[in-house]
């Protein structure tokens, strides 16, 4: 048995302070990883937490997809890491 | 956007674990495996927000459960676990998540399989399952470190009585005795005797800390599951956030 370090989560654990941004769920969204092409669902990112926001990582390449920064009343959100998110609206009133 | 719930009842579950019933006035209901986040803000204004599941099926009653486990060190669940009384209010934002849900329109078999208080959500599942009497047949392995960790042992006990619930413990650390597996890890052999087999296309839910979910949905996916087929949750100590 390897001595990994798991040091992330998945991108559920993102999806409460991304509620306050996006009117629908990420968690069932697929995004496309802008690096390796990899579409999944942004559920299955690798979360990172351990810094000043939070980073979610393509489950199969590693680079980022997404970076999310709050500070004071001003988010700063950077998507460049995804090509696309396709998101389900059958749930919007 | 955030909520406000009224604790209405505590129930101890383990040594280090409680389940807190909150009754929340404008809930706009959830789906099993769905989380919130607790928002708990110091007198100076400090404020620290964690991620916590939902343990109680779908209802209409607002009635939102949370089963917190005691971590060491940790900043809010010493708080929840230990402090919190009834009458208290909670902030809560969610429900959160719709992509590691049991919904009750699924009928094909499900596997669930639990590391630790990562029980809590496939417990969400269990409960919406028998309150919608549905035709959906689940599984649950449920990896803990030892009996006295169970957390709903004697409902699940009464489920795979009167429920038909498939229930298989794996220890980690302390067997009862007379126990037919030495404990240890889930592998390969558990996986193969103790879930849905891969041609029967269960969905499954594996739900835990990190280490504990890439080991398991590894086992299922090398047993023949499709990753699609493979949902994961996983949870941990995180850094502070505001």
């Amino acid at each position: 048995m390897s001595s990994h370090v798991y040091d992330y989560l998945d991108g559920n654990a993102a999806a409460g302070e991304l509620s306050k941004i996006f009117a629908l769920d990420v968690t069932a969204a697929e995004g496309q990883c802008a690096h390796c092409g990899a579409s999944k669902h942004f559920a299955e990112a690798h979360l990172y937490m351990q810094c000043p926001g939070v980073v979610a990582r393509c489950a199969v390449c590693g680079q980022i997809l997404l970076r999310l920064v709050t500070i004071r009343d001003r988010a700063l959100l950077d998507l460049s890491g995804m090509t696309y998110l396709s998101l389900d609206t059958s749930q919007v009133e | 956007m955030w909520h406000v719930g009224k604790v209405t009842a505590l129930h101890k579950e383990t040594a280090t674990a409680r389940t807190i019933i909150l009754e929340v006035a404008d809930w706009p209901g959830h789906v099993a495996g769905q989380h919130v986040d607790v928002r708990l803000t110091a007198a100076d204004g400090y404020s620290a927000v964690r991620s916590y599941s939902i343990a109680s099926g779908p209802n209409s009653e607002g009635r939102v459960e949370l089963t917190v486990e005691l971590l060491p060190n940790g900043e809010v669940s010493p708080y929840l676990s230990q402090e919190l009384t009834v009458g208290d209010r909670l902030e809560l934002r969610g429900p959160i998540g719709g992509w590691f849900v049991w919904r009750t329109h699924q009928t094909e078999p499900i596997q669930l399989v639990a590391g630790g208080s990562g029980i809590v959500p496939l417990m969400s599942m269990i409960r919406s399952g028998t309150s919608a009497r549905s035709a959906a047949s689940f599984r649950l392995l449920y990896s803990v470190r030892e009996p006295a960790a169970v957390f709903y042992s004697d409902e699940l006990q009464e489920l795979t009585i009167n429920e038909g619930l498939s229930l298989t413990y794996a220890y980690t650390r302390v067997a009862p005795k007379g126990w037919p597996r030495p404990p240890g890890r889930i592998d390969t052999t558990l996986i193969t005797d103790a879930t849905w087999p891969s041609n029967l296309r269960p969905t499954c839910y594996v739900c835990g800390p990190t280490s504990f979910v890439e080991i398991a949905a590894g086992l299922l996916i090398a047993s023949g599951h499709s990753p699609e087929m493979v949902r994961t949750e996983r949870f941990g100590p995180t850094g502070d956030r505001k």
